[in-house]
């Protein structure tokens, strides 16, 4: 008989994350997760319409501010967070091990690629008006300039079955501009991504700027997509066309920009190759252009 | 924990008959006498009561009806220095319809100005049952002579102000002063003519919840139609329980004396959920016949936005957007 009692393992629960905290659902329910494998791993808290509202309100609030910092100061908070990323390796190797059934070593190397996604779209934060914003040529005593600004709030719909690289190279263009954001995780994969939120709480992202909710994508899609007060979507992760134009009529209602889920299978299932070096696309499929007429000589 | 917890019991006969009011107001010591005679506020029975009030829940069919009520008890208010007669025009037109794209929604119950835009508001509101109502008597701290308050009164009755807002002079009452409080009412009511007149008792100075049962009683036996939680300009402001001790104070004046007298708290109360929480305190406290402008209003401005982002979210089933409502 051995002498050592063995340890009782601390369960984790995982929670929602809206205004910086990590509350329950407002409905009090929750689902229950399970690995690649169909082994059960953890509950989630499954959301409901409320907390859509919550999130949006709370990234409405955190809007003026975020926008607001000079981008300079917007990519040192995301670096920041590459930083963070960086030291919990391991854990999210384990986290995408078992949700996606990937090798250690697969799951290792796509891991490394998140940190170095995070730190390429962490560069655009101060590049990216040099390269869309320009200074126009035109027929009077005036400068002339455009200037890219965020949309404001963005739902985002996170990819389904890439449940960090994926969700990385969603969430992080739509935030470096200066949007705020409400992300849909995966719905049966959501575990990364809270995970993630408990990297972005402790890494300078000021509340409110993300907020990401675990539940039924089917049933907490229709309400961020015609939320009046959301002002752009990302259906990225609908894999249900049927879905995704209910969801772009709902839009239509306040004219939300709204990026559309990939259609490159015939059903729409395709999810893009988040491996591949991003272009700019889903930075710019957020951002205003501002163009301001100054008078020269004054 | 009891269903009446910090509720004063309530007096069964009319014990204060008008002839023994005058008596009791008679002098500073009888007045003393009488207010110091009034039961205490059980503070954390009162808190825990209003607290307990506001957990219940009020959905769908309710909901709709407690927003609209809400709407049509509102006193619009707009009250700083760097008000101009275009934004009181513009508050004036948001009070009588204030949802452009829905005409179902009820009319606020009054606009609520400083005495010199007291006239705007009238020609800008004209016959559509809007009341005007002005602050007066050297709003919001009170510190002027009686003349001055007279005078401040009376020309905003003059100007056509169905209602007057005025401060009493908490100086005077936090050193004992009743009469002089008293006194002042008394002169305002009359100067008031047949405008209604709302004593604000500014409990945010007034540190007791027996002090704030003093001065509701103080108000209503000097004739006021009204009491008035704040001004807005002082913190805290309508808590729950503050109103509720006022509520308990109109209710047991009413059975002392048979006069009805009405409520508005006001600064403070933001959100639809606020609003309902009110109503659900009026309702258990005071009783049904309190919920009606004529007896409760709620002194606000950025309320109204959100009651008809509540409505409209009833209405469309889809959560409304600041963005679609007026800034005011």
């Amino acid at each position: 008989m051995s002498d050592v009692t063995p340890r009782l393992a601390v369960q984790k629960t995982y929670k929602l994350y809206i205004g910086g905290r990590f509350p329950r659902s407002e409905s009090g329910r929750s689902y229950q997760v399970s690995d690649a494998t169909g082994r059960f791993l953890a509950n989630a808290a499954m959301a409901s319409r409320k907390d859509v509202r919550d999130a949006v309100v709370a990234a409405r609030k955190a809007g003026p501010a975020w926008s607001g910092a000079s981008a300079y100061n917007r990519g040192q908070v995301l670096y920041r967070v590459a930083e963070v990323l960086e030291g919990r390796r391991g854990q999210f190797v384990d986290e995408v091990v078992a949700a996606e059934g990937l090798s250690v070593g697969t799951a290792t190397s796509l891991v490394a690629a998140v940190v170095d996604r995070w730190v390429w779209y962490a560069g655009w934060a101060d590049k990216l008006a040099q390269v869309v914003g320009s200074s126009n040529p035109v027929a009077g005593p005036y400068f002339d300039f455009t200037v890219p600004e965020p949309t404001g709030v963005v739902g985002v719909v996170a990819p389904q079955s890439s449940s960090l690289l994926g969700l990385v190279s969603v969430l992080a263009p739509v935030i470096v501009t200066g949007n705020t954001a409400v992300l849909l995780a995966s719905e049966r994969r959501p575990l990364p991504a809270i995970s993630l939120a408990e990297v972005l709480a402790t890494s300078d992202v000021p509340a409110g700027v993300v907020n990401v909710l675990t539940g039924r994508t089917a049933e907490l899609t229709p309400w961020l997509a015609a939320h009046m007060d959301v002002n752009a979507l990302d259906l990225c992760g609908l894999t249900d066309t049927a879905l995704a134009h209910a969801a772009e009529e709902a839009a239509a209602d306040n004219l939300k920009r709204v990026l559309r889920p990939s259609t490159a299978d015939p059903d729409g299932r395709a999810e893009p190759d988040w491996s591949a070096e991003p272009g700019l696309e889903r930075m710019t499929a957020f951002i205003e252009h501002k163009t301001v007429w100054h008078p020269v000589g004054i | 924990m009891p269903h009446y917890a910090g509720a004063v019991p309530l007096l069964t006969e009319p014990t204060l008959p008008l002839d023994r009011v005058t008596d009791v107001v008679s002098t500073d010591a009888s007045l003393r006498r009488f207010l110091h005679g009034l039961p205490g506020v059980d503070q954390v029975g009162a808190e825990a009561r209003a607290a307990m009030l506001s957990t219940r829940s009020i959905k769908t069919a309710a909901k709709q009806f407690a927003i609209d009520l809400a709407i049509s008890i509102i006193d619009l208010t707009t009250l700083e220095g760097q008000d101009t007669p275009g934004k009181v025009r513009t508050l004036c037109a948001k009070a009588q319809r204030p949802d452009p794209s829905d005409a179902s929604v009820p009319a606020v119950a009054a606009v609520c100005v400083y005495p010199d835009l007291v006239a705007v508001a009238k020609a800008a509101t004209g016959p559509s049952g809007v009341k005007v109502a002005s602050v007066a008597t050297a709003f919001p701290s009170g510190r002027a002579s009686r003349a001055v308050k007279l005078a401040d009164t009376a020309d905003a009755v003059a100007a056509g102000a169905d209602e007057i807002d005025m401060v009493i002079d908490r100086g005077a009452f936090l050193v004992g002063r009743y009469r002089a409080v008293l006194e002042d009412i008394v002169a305002v009511k009359q100067a008031c003519g047949t405008a209604r007149l709302k004593v604000i008792l500014e409990v945010g100075e007034l540190a007791t919840y027996d002090n704030v049962r003093r001065a509701s009683w103080l108000a209503m036996l000097a004739g006021a139609d009204f009491i008035k939680t704040s001004t807005g300009k002082v913190q805290p402001a309508a808590t729950l329980p503050v109103t509720q001790v006022m509520l308990e104070a109109v209710r047991d004046f009413r059975a002392a004396t048979g006069r009805m007298v009405g409520v508005k708290p006001a600064g403070g109360i933001r959100t639809a959920k606020d609003a309902i929480r009110h109503l659900v305190l009026v309702n258990e406290t005071a009783g049904e016949e309190w919920l009606d402008p004529r007896w409760f209003r709620i002194g606000a401005s950025t309320l109204l936005n959100d009651l008809l982002m509540q409505r409209q979210r009833m209405t469309t089933g889809r959560y409304a957007g600041p963005d679609y409502f007026t800034v005011d």
